[in-house]
């Protein structure tokens, strides 16, 4: 804690010691060249011990961004240490010493003036000319063969819809790694912003205005190609309401392999038909039955492994019977809902209420009952409470328990 | 207030000054009582603002912490940014304007001194009204940027976003009023041979933000209307599923808000571009060039809005645009401070408490240059925008360079206010706690952002792993607090004990310094005649003016009667504007009697004292 602290301190140090009342001009050169090295070597080496860190490039995207961003700092740097090693001098040596000093009264010198207008005007276009050229090139597909993507925002919660393979998702993108992707994205209610720093810079999800027929709405893209497979971190960075800070997203990028995985899985994982050539996974826990459940005849509670845990069973029910199923749907079921984040898979999820908990029986339990008391403004009514335009879900203890254990049954 | 026979210079004015009662205040269209009022007032709003900064930082200092609740959160940092600018920095530099403009330009007053007592009072009571939401429990929630949607009805109801729309439409009143009256001042009442290109700078950059108040609040008065009218009658200026684009908010308000950066800024380069020069004993190096670079600043200024827009996603051109000319205005922002060390550069600097201001504000304010260089690269911003590495940035430019330059100016005008010293060796204090507290406060925000942490969070989470900076900045925080009470307590015991001041106590060059400190309500017996940008430093200039202004006049010069009707008028139109709240036509409409009544008794009343 000691080191981590001095970082910063020294940092500091270094910004404040330009005043005047520092005595020693060679303290003073010290922090300045120090202050710069260490805010570089800082940036630079460690960066993995932050989950969240805009200068620890993952993607195409995040790259350019990177290289982009560390000549612009050091230009910086050279600037801040020319200004403030003038300034320290001119501190130093022209100090008033009497009274009665009369110093020579220059009133400008057209050569300097145009010097110091030229140099920062050069180094303004060494900064311009790559940063338009990276405006341009980030912000074009890089491919026809992209896997498309489309982000909804929503107060406070991501939904993720994959057009190709059919699939709906929330709070948690899974990816493939090395496959350029394009993301649509559209708000649903206030602005949000898509943030996953080490996948890329950010981009506002805007509510897209109506538009007359025959025009094409206007969406914001990101394009990018995840170049490690690897949880990250991110969330929402335009603030967005109440609950703003708590409307975190984790990405999945996998291996092609195991993305496909994860579809395939998406649509087995409640026995609802397959997708055509695709299998069921053999690493689902939950088995197979041989029969094709019938999903339009509410009977999936037929369809499932006899072996099954009595309390997963009854969480099904209940759930499938609750209010539940008018916001939430669950892929292979009844549940249809789309209004609030889709269940399928929800099990599989390493984290609860848009990224802010880990996904575990207690948390999800508490969550059933009281979600507005950990999240404020959500729109998912309690136990006994009402919330968005539904009343209070008035599951009991038990129910709650159940549906927690069938949630977290579905991988 | 008649003629005062053989009292010396001193003598006379105390006898004016026993004029003091809170109804001389209340009815006073003096520029320099108005200048003292907008300076206490917006000091007082400093300190709420600043308390409600404290809340933040100490929500903000461990993660995950619950100590205040979302909604009371995002109040705070809503109304502690609106503050800040609108009741804060704003106000605290028209309070210069008003005391120092005149007196550089050799005025008995400004323009029309009862639309600048107005100006005050809309400002007031503007400020009250939107602080008075929070004893009604709704005070603005949806951040000093208000975007749509998230200020629409269905996701802001109650009046939260109404008291914020309002309070800012009021507050626009007093600062166009304010830039139309400085601006008709300096073009028309300088004294002789008071050229423009013998202005002091900081009557310069008054002018040059007079220009950018009268043209850039219009353009968020406009913003507001829609967004009155969305929010109170129903219509879809912002509402995307009618038509609306939420983003033609963000282009109008940063239309508004950019030169507002700079609406803040330019006043305290002028301040400093004074008083360097005078403790360095020698003129401003490149005078012309530091006038046309905060002409170009100001011109610029206009053309860089959607760099607060880079994420929303206009496309390539437009980003490429505004990159350029964003890169262009770091130009002449960078001789300005080329030009101030090479001011300093040979000369004899005297590190008073008002330098050491200056002196600080160049080397902070670069800091926070240099971060806006890494923003206005687009696609970088599209990493930094709306984290904590943009909040240090913009503290760094707006404390470390409009606050700094105010303090700056408040420990080198004082002394004329007052005829008494502020004390220098608070001062220091004051100097050091505030360099100490101001950067431990905010330069780790920029690891903070670079991190990951977004702004507008009332928590975040342990795993972002950025405590410490958090730590960093909440320790700061309440040593730049404890400046603020060092400087407060400097003010107050200064007022009544303070060392007494001569005239000229810096020896500085300008005409302010020409007159007894304090100047007689009148400024000038008589009006000089002005040679030279440095007319106190020319000996002969400087006999043939203190001649003219130390001189103690047969008559006193007839001043303006003062009047009630600004303070009327103020509060008529601030009722108006609060009833706009209900959103009842005719209850609007009725209240536009007593405006139009005040208006006319304005206009009847005699400006001056009878046979004037």
């Amino acid at each position: 804690m000691r080191l981590t602290m001095k970082r910063p301190q020294g940092n500091r140090d270094g910004s404040a010691g330009v005043g005047p009342g520092v005595r020693t001009l060679g303290a003073r050169l010290v922090a300045f060249l120090v202050a710069p090295l260490l805010m570089g070597g800082l940036m630079a080496g460690c960066a993995d011990e932050y989950p969240q860190s805009s200068i620890s490039p993952h993607t195409d995207f995040a790259e350019i961004i990177h290289s982009l961003y560390v000549s612009i700092f050091w230009w910086s740097m050279l600037i801040l240490a020319v200004v403030w090693l003038l300034l320290a001098w001119v501190i130093v040596k022209y100090r008033r010493k009497s009274e009665d000093e009369k110093p020579r009264q220059i009133r400008g010198h057209l050569g300097l003036e145009i010097g110091w207008t030229i140099g920062p005007a050069l180094i303004v276009i060494a900064i311009a000319i790559p940063t338009v050229q990276a405006v341009f090139a980030t912000q074009q597909p890089v491919s026809e063969d992209a896997l498309e993507v489309e982000v909804v925002g929503h107060q406070f919660w991501w939904e993720f819809h994959y057009p190709e393979q059919g699939v709906t998702t929330a709070n948690e993108l899974w990816l493939p790694v090395d496959r350029p992707v394009n993301l649509r994205l559209e708000s649903n209610d206030v602005i949000h912003s898509f943030w996953v720093p080490k996948l890329g810079g950010k981009r506002d999800v805007n509510p897209v205005p109506a538009v007359r027929e025959g025009q094409d709405p206007k969406y914001n893209w990101l394009y990018f190609t995840p170049q490690e497979t690897g949880v990250f971190m991110g969330q929402c960075a335009e603030f967005c309401g109440q609950s703003h800070a708590l409307m975190a997203m984790r990405v999945v990028v996998e291996s092609e392999e195991g993305f496909q995985d994860w579809v395939d899985r998406w649509f087995a994982s409640e026995g609802a038909a397959l997708p055509a050539g695709a299998e069921p996974d053999a690493e689902t826990e939950l088995q197979m039955p041989g029969e094709e459940p019938d999903v339009q005849e509410d009977e999936e509670l037929q369809a499932v492994d006899q072996d099954e845990d009595p309390m997963v069973t009854l969480g099904r029910e209940t759930f499938l019977n609750s209010t539940c199923v008018a916001c939430h749907g669950v892929e292979g079921t009844s549940a249809q809902g789309v209004i609030g984040p889709n269940l399928t898979l929800f099990g599989a999820r390493s984290t609860l209420g848009a990224g802010i908990m880990e996904n575990n029986r207690e948390n999800l339990v508490r969550w059933i009952i009281d979600p507005q008391g950990i999240k404020a403004a959500v729109a998912m009514p309690g136990t006994e409470y009402p919330g968005g335009n539904w009343p209070a879900t008035g599951l009991s203890d038990g129910e709650v328990e159940a549906v927690a254990a069938y949630l977290l049954s579905l991988k | 207030m008649s003629s005062v026979g053989t009292q010396t210079v001193e003598q006379q004015h105390t006898s004016h000054e026993e004029d003091t009662g809170l109804w001389s205040w209340i009815t006073t269209v003096d520029h320099k009582r108005i200048a003292i009022m907008y300076f206490v007032t917006a000091t007082f709003f400093f300190f709420v603002a600043g308390a409600k900064a404290l809340a933040i930082r100490v929500q903000l200092m461990f993660p995950e912490q619950e100590l205040i609740t979302p909604e009371v959160y995002n109040q705070f940092f809503t109304m502690h940014g609106t503050t800040m600018i609108f009741l804060v920095a704003m106000p605290m530099a028209v309070a210069f304007f008003n005391y120092v403009v005149p007196l550089q330009i050799g005025a008995r007053d400004v323009a029309f001194p009862r639309l600048n007592a107005l100006s005050y009072w809309v400002f007031l009571f503007g400020g009250l009204y939107l602080n008075s939401s929070f004893i009604v429990g709704a005070a603005p929630h949806a951040s000093w940027v208000g975007y749509a949607t998230l200020t629409m009805p269905e996701f802001s109801p109650g009046q939260n976003t109404n008291f914020w729309l309002i309070g800012l439409s009021i507050l626009g009143i007093a600062s166009i009023a304010g830039g139309v009256n400085f601006i008709t001042t300096i073009i028309n009442m300088r004294a002789p041979g008071m050229k423009l290109m013998r202005m002091p700078l900081f009557t310069w950059m008054t002018f040059v933000t007079s220009f950018l108040l009268i043209t850039a609040i219009p353009v968020i008065g406009v913003a507001l209307i829609y967004l009155g009218f969305d929010r109170l009658f129903g219509t879809v200026f912002f509402q995307p599923a009618g038509g609306g684009d939420p983003v033609l908010w963000q282009h109008l308000f940063w239309i508004f808000g950019h030169p507002e950066v700079y609406i803040l800024i330019l006043p305290a380069f002028g301040v400093i571009s004074d008083v360097i020069p005078t403790f360095s004993k020698k003129p401003l190096f490149g005078y012309p060039i530091v006038v046309y670079a905060g002409l170009l600043i100001g011109f610029i200024g206009w053309g860089v809005w959607s760099h607060h827009m880079f994420t929303v996603g206009l496309g390539p051109i437009a980003d490429s645009f505004f990159v350029a000319a964003t890169m262009i205005i770091a130009i002449p922002t960078g001789v300005k401070i080329f030009n101030w060390i090479a001011t300093m550069w040979g000369g004899s600097l005297k590190f008073t408490t008002a330098m050491l201001f200056s002196v600080g504000l160049v080397a902070v304010f670069t800091v926070g240059g240099l971060s806006g260089i890494m923003h206005a690269s687009a696609p970088v911003n599209l990493q930094q925008h709306d984290t904590y590495f943009v909040v240090a940035h913009f503290h760094y430019v707006i404390v470390g360079g409009a606050m700094m330059g105010l303090w700056a100016g408040l420990y080198y005008w004082f002394p004329k206010v007052r005829g008494r010293y502020l004390s220098e060796t608070l001062g220091k204090w004051h100097f050091w706690t505030t360099m100490i507290g101001f950067n431990l406060t905010f330069f780790p925000m920029h690891f903070a952002g670079i991190f990951g942490m977004p702004r507008r969070i009332y928590t975040y989470s342990a795993e972002l792993n950025v405590d410490i900076y958090n730590q960093l900045a909440t320790i700061g925080a309440f040593i730049f607090a404890l400046s603020a009470v060092i400087m407060a307590w400097n003010l107050v015991k200064s007022w009544r004990g303070g060392e007494k001041a001569p005239a000229n106590p810096w020896g500085a060059p300008h005409l302010e310094w020409s007159i007894p400190s304090p100047p007689h309500h009148y400024n000038f017996p008589a009006i000089p005649t002005v040679q030279s940008r440095e007319p106190l430093w020319n000996d002969g200039e400087r006999e043939a003016i203190l001649a003219v202004t130390m001189e103690e006049p047969e008559t006193e010069p007839v001043m303006p009667n003062p009047s009630y009707w600004p303070i009327l008028l103020a509060a008529s139109i601030t009722l108006i504007w609060a009833l706009v709240m209900t959103g009842i036509w005719w209850v609007i409409a009725l209240a536009i009697l007593p405006v139009i009544y005040c208006v006319f008794k304005w206009g009847m009343e005699p400006a001056f004292p009878e046979g004037h």
